[in-house]
């Protein structure tokens, strides 16, 4: 691993960012409103339902965290995207840089793009809706982690999917993450599923992560084992993704699409 | 760096895009790839640059294979430039060559990038965004991408398409001039028959995946009893299946 060349592709994206006022607007401007719609929700809920009842927040946090995933995987597919868009991929990739460094560049640099979207939403919650996520407190750390691993490994997913069939499976890097949502229990515990999309559910570290923040937020417990599970399950799926990227990739060689990708 | 293209061949499912290619261009020579469209010139530079992976065949530079050998090793001493591939256009010029010298490990990379930049007469764009540049200039920066690791190899994919006759000719001076200057074996493909005798020492003619005639531009113009290039590319491209 070559770290100066890592540095170098993700200065590419630096720059694309830092040079352009509407993207960083349009970075910062889904998740405040992600955080107003979820806030005035869970406020509802927090009045009405006994399961909420006292838990001010959860739901707000778990829109926070969800967002969070939701940015790490857009962020991620969209870096790729826009090397598509630019016509720049045959540049790309007959540079001196291995594969395992562009994956390393896009998910370092994927969080960076994350948090600029993130950062403003969270402490906007704070004062709007009196609602924290550092209340989760320790555990908030593996939990972000296991997120933003399986968020990378969802991008991961979709770009591989991108290399393989070509720009049309944009569409797909847009949908992948709303097809996970109902079975992920973000807002309501696995009880709420069938028990047959419950079996589906628990092979998804997103059951895990987001159990544990509610049995956090609501029983003031910490199950490390439910974090330590979720972390494990997520890290599992990140080897799967690289090695789908790596297929791909061999694939792409084999048809001869990276020469033309874009056009 | 020598260049060494040994039975080479790329099937797309029923269509073989390349049959059987087998060529050398020796260091510090500059060979022009010259065919119709569709002849499979653009996959043949995207099995020589590991693009693209070869049904049979082999691609040698200097005597390591790009398929087996560290292809990222041997990447650092090649490039390529086409003006079907552009450069990302909300980057200004200074930070797509910084981005691209990073990549190809430049040492003192802003004393290259000012180099290259004042050669290429871009210095004062240095600063723009690259989408906001005529295709003149577009042209120029990826050119200077393409020499910015002062490569051995180097690949030009039609570099003066689109270029009025001014732009074309300081391009194709440059491409001479630097030749002059440093060590560098060139595959040159074009359709401008002018650039190829002023700029190659030996052409291959592709058609239908084959080669189909090679030798010095002399060679091939005497040999086809025409005047010029152009006239000897037009026989072959309309003459039968015919393999020289």
């Amino acid at each position: 691993m070559r770290w100066h060349k890592i540095y170098g592709l993700s200065l590419r994206h630096y720059y694309l960012i830092k040079s352009s006022l509407p993207r960083i607007l349009d970075l910062i401007y889904w998740p405040s409103i992600q955080i107003f719609l979820w806030g005035f929700i869970s406020k509802f809920f927090t009045v009405s339902s006994t399961y909420y009842n006292n838990t001010v927040g959860v739901i707000l946090t778990a829109a926070i965290l969800y967002d969070f995933l939701f940015r790490s995987s857009i962020s991620y597919n969209m870096m790729f995207l826009e090397e598509i868009w630019s016509r720049n991929f045959t540049n790309l990739f007959i540079a001196p840089i291995k594969i395992s460094e562009i994956i390393t560049a896009l998910t370092l640099t994927a969080i960076f793009r994350t948090l600029i979207g993130l950062v403003p939403a969270t402490i906007l919650a704070i004062p709007l809706f009196g609602v924290s996520i550092f209340e989760i407190g320790l555990p908030l750390i593996f939990l972000l982690t296991s997120l933003y691993i399986f968020g990378v490994t969802l991008g991961l997913l979709v770009t591989s999917g991108l290399i393989r069939f070509g720009p049309s499976f944009e569409n797909v890097a847009w949908a992948s993450l709303f097809f996970l949502a109902p079975l992920g229990c973000v807002y309501y515990p696995i009880e709420i599923l069938p028990e047959w999309l419950q079996i589906i559910s628990k092979i998804l570290p997103l059951v895990h992560i987001f159990e544990e923040i509610r049995n956090i937020l609501i029983n003031d417990m910490i199950n490390y084992y439910s974090i330590f599970k979720g972390a494990i399950m997520s890290i599992l799926y990140f080897i799967f993704g690289v090695i789908i990227f790596y297929i791909s990739y061999s694939g792409a060689r084999e048809r001869g699409t990276l020469i033309n990708m874009g056009e | 760096m020598k260049l060494e293209v040994n039975k080479l061949s790329k099937k797309f499912n029923d269509t073989d895009a390349v049959k059987n290619i087998t060529f050398l261009i020796e260091k510090n020579k500059t060979l022009g790839l010259l065919g119709p469209n569709g002849c499979g010139k653009t996959t043949s530079i995207g099995m020589m640059l590991g693009l693209i992976k070869p049904t049979s065949g082999n691609v040698y530079i200097d005597g390591k294979d790009i398929n087996k050998s560290q292809k990222s090793s041997l990447l650092s001493l090649i490039n390529f430039a086409s003006p079907y591939v552009e450069l990302p256009k909300k980057l200004t010029v200074r930070q797509n060559l910084e981005v691209y010298g990073r990549l190809y490990g430049v040492k003192n990379l802003e004393e290259r990038i000012i180099e290259i930049s004042e050669d290429l007469n871009l210095f004062f764009y240095l600063n723009k965004k690259t989408g906001e540049l005529s295709s003149g200039q577009k042209n120029r920066v990826s050119l200077a991408k393409s020499l910015i690791n002062k490569p051995k190899l180097l690949f030009l994919d039609e570099p003066t398409a689109s270029l009025d006759p001014d732009i074309g000719d300081f391009v194709r001076n440059y491409i001479e001039e630097y030749k002059k200057k440093n060590e560098l074996t060139i595959l040159l493909a074009s359709h401008n028959m002018k650039e190829v005798e002023r700029l190659c020492d030996t052409v291959i003619m592709m058609k239908e995946g084959k080669i189909v005639d090679k030798g010095t531009c002399k060679e091939l113009i005497e040999k086809h009893g025409r005047n010029n290039l152009e006239e000897t590319f037009l026989k072959i491209a309309r003459s039968k299946n015919e393999v020289a």
